[in-house]
């Protein structure tokens, strides 16, 4: 019983149960197709690349891996959700091709400028995205919804201007290098880990993590305490920012193409999963990264799982909804009470017969 | 106090209407020759966005409360699927399946009103999760575009022309031109007449500002703050399902990608109307002026032909980052009176 009571206590306990419970339901599925019980988790080489759906769900997952990075820290800090980096990918990808590709070319098989021109703009002007949001919640106390609602529609509307309204094919190899194979393994597994570790190995070495849960927390108070706490903010947005130009690029690589209309669409949504599917509170405050980072590598698993079992893609939202529902129903303070309130039933019903 | 409040709103409001008398006007000086001067592309504006007009009451509601939502499009898209596979698969009544897509709504919003309202849970997550799954739905229900033509009540409410008896012209032609109206448009402007009334005189629509502009102060007074934000909710979900009616009525099918952003514009309605994102302050007026402003950019933006559709989105979200950041500055020079 205490045992139990300690295990859904713990922090990572909700990500981790539910990446279980995918897990069982592919075994499950695989015996009742027949397969080999344990054909989820099997890599196998295949064609000179790593193969199998363990693979697939850790190299689709990557960008909203990196998303969810940026989108745990907004969240932390300011108590809201960063509703542009869907819009802000497809920005930062249309960018970057059209100078790779020059205006208005839409299919080249040679760099216009070159490849890492592309790769800063693009990064660059995820950051002044998320400079811009970042300014509307901290300096100007909008609320960081709203605020980025402005660029959520903005964003993904000038990507298709950068593009003239059409697709622009970049089929050189060094530029599709970032969304397929170095070697056997898949380069976004790669990039996302990096990034993964850069921010683990900041949020541990210094102090910015405490800072930006206070601020969550409470912003008075820790502007009080000696905190700049616009700046923390508005540097979680940066950061925000940041990744979604990381991914946007990951997203462009993967199909060498911008395809403006359907990069990073609905993006933000499974960010904002992830984040939730991690145990974090959407309210700030304290969150946990690996929550998060566990998080999207699950919303991944119940994609490809939605697959698998013949969902089509247009379907899948019905049951990401459900899970969306179930999740925040079960974190939410109405439900987390009278759960309480059944087990301290339960325990004076004990210590009454013990008596 | 009170009085500065009143103030600010009626001044947003005031910039929002010659907002768009500037634009209608430049839009007639500037594009003369295609017809912008005919009181037809006026009317045009209303006909095309009759069902965003609908979406923009329910979301002003919403906004009121101090909450958003998001599942506005997505609603639309299964109403109109369940419209267009209702009559052209199952063989309902169109008049059956209106009943049924509103009864829909009210579920919807039900739903979606108890988990805001009695769960706790932030609106704009519990509208995500409402957007995913309806969606969703439409694509369970069917996944090919699917056109209404065998109702026969349908398709001649959906062609009846209402004339308007006066502002007739003769084109160049040498046929008179006279005006008209859809059906939508009049249940449009219904659902906005109702919904100011109720804002302005009966007690749920003042309850809906006393909530929004500061919800302890609105319990304390012995308001029932919980089912006035679930009202708020099925409000939304009940008029978005009367702007899916219409919405199908202009477009006679239903697809997926139905009314996708459709939602986006619904909220920069409300906001260039006035509608303090924070709640408490707005009024229904300010979002009809809100759609129309967003029908006149679009139509600006075709009337000049050779501009990439893209420029509307880009113009509004101009628009509405000005408006939000106005609202921004009114509300810190409240704060600044105040202390």
């Amino acid at each position: 019983m205490k045992n139990r009571k300690k295990l859904t206590q713990m922090k990572l306990f909700l990500p981790i149960f539910s990446m279980l419970l995918v897990m069982a339901v592919n075994v499950v599925y695989d015996i009742a197709c027949g397969n080999p019980p344990l054909s989820f988790f099997t890599i196998t080489i295949k064609n000179e690349i790593l193969y199998g759906r363990l693979v697939d769900v850790l190299n689709r997952g990557s960008e909203v891996a990196i998303l969810a990075i940026g989108m745990t820290f907004v969240v932390s800090s300011s108590a809201g959700t960063d509703i542009s980096v869907g819009s802000v990918m497809s920005l930062s990808g249309g960018l970057c091709c059209m100078l790779l590709a020059g205006y208005g070319v839409t299919n080249v098989s040679e760099y216009a400028s070159p490849l890492w021109v592309g790769l800063l703009a693009g990064i660059a002007i995820a950051c002044v995205c998320g400079l811009f949001n970042g300014f509307l919640v901290a300096y100007m106390n909008i609320q960081p919804m709203v605020a980025t609602l402005i660029l959520w529609s903005a964003g993904r509307a000038v990507g298709l201007l950068l593009c003239n309204s059409q697709i622009v094919y970049v089929r050189v190899k060094s530029f599709q290098i970032f969304g397929s194979y170095i070697g056997i393994f898949p380069t976004p597994i790669l990039i996302a880990a990096i990034c993964i570790a850069i921010a683990a190995l900041v949020l541990k070495f210094t102090a910015l993590g405490t800072y930006i849960q206070s601020v969550g927390i409470n912003k008075k108070a820790s502007r009080l305490a000696g905190f700049n706490s616009s700046k923390i903010i508005l540097m979680c947005f940066v950061i925000s920012g940041l990744c979604a130009g990381i991914a946007g690029l990951v997203a462009t690589s993967r199909i060498y193409s911008a395809d403006t209309n359907n990069i990073g669409l609905n993006m933000e949504l499974d960010a904002i999963l992830a984040v939730a599917l991690g145990g974090n509170s959407l309210g700030g405050g304290k969150f946990s990264l690996a929550g998060s980072i566990i998080g999207a590598y699950t919303i991944q698993a119940i994609t490809t799982t939605l697959y698998a079992l013949g969902v089509s893609s247009a379907q899948a939202p019905v049951f990401k909804a459900i899970v969306v529902i179930l999740i925040v129903v079960i974190q939410s303070q109405p439900v987390k009470a009278y759960f309480k309130k059944l087990s301290a039933g339960k325990q004076t019903a004990k210590g009454g017969a013990q008596v | 106090m009170k009085k500065l409040k009143i103030s600010n709103s009626n001044l947003l409001l005031l910039i929002t209407i010659v907002l768009f008398a500037v634009m209608y006007l430049g839009g007639c000086i500037v594009y003369a020759d295609k017809g912008f001067t005919h009181l037809q592309t006026f009317l045009n504006i209303l006909i095309n966005n009759a069902g965003l007009l609908c979406v923009a009451c329910g979301m002003t509601c919403v906004m009121l409360t101090g909450g958003i939502d998001i599942s506005v499009g997505s609603l639309i898209a299964m109403d109109c699927m369940i419209m267009a596979v209702g009559i052209e698969e199952w063989g309902m009544k169109s008049q059956v399946l209106i009943l049924l897509v509103l009864l829909i709504g009210l579920v919807f919003g039900l739903v979606q009103g108890i988990c805001v309202a009695y769960l706790g849970i932030q609106p704009f997550i519990t509208t995500m999760a409402g957007m995913f799954f309806a969606r969703g739905m439409t694509a369970v229900i069917n996944t090919q575009q699917v056109s209404i033509v065998s109702d026969a009540f349908f398709v001649k409410l959906s062609n009846t022309k209402i004339k308007l008896p006066f502002g007739s012209y003769v084109n160049s032609k040498g046929i008179e031109q006279i005006p008209y109206i859809r059906v939508t448009v009049i249940v449009a402007l219904l659902v906005v007449a109702v919904t100011w009334f109720v804002l302005k005189y009966v007690r749920f629509g003042r309850s809906l500002y006393a909530v929004g502009g500061n919800q302890m102060s609105a319990e304390l007074m012995g308001l029932n703050v919980k089912r006035t934000k679930l009202g708020a909710y099925i409000v939304s979900a009940l008029l978005t399902s009367i702007g899916g009616i219409c919405y199908c009525l202009n477009t006679m099918s239903g697809t997926v990608n139905q009314a996708v952003g459709l939602e986006m514009d619904a909220i920069s309605s409300a906001v260039i109307g006035g509608t303090l994102l924070t709640g408490g302050v707005g009024n229904v007026i300010g979002s009809l002026f809100g759609v129309l402003i967003n029908g006149t950019i679009s139509t600006l933006v075709k009337s000049h032909g050779k501009l990439i559709s893209s420029w509307s989105n880009i113009v509004t979200a101009i628009l509405l980052c000005f408006f939000i950041i106005l609202q921004a500055v009114f509300a810190k020079m409240k704060e600044r009176k105040k202390s």
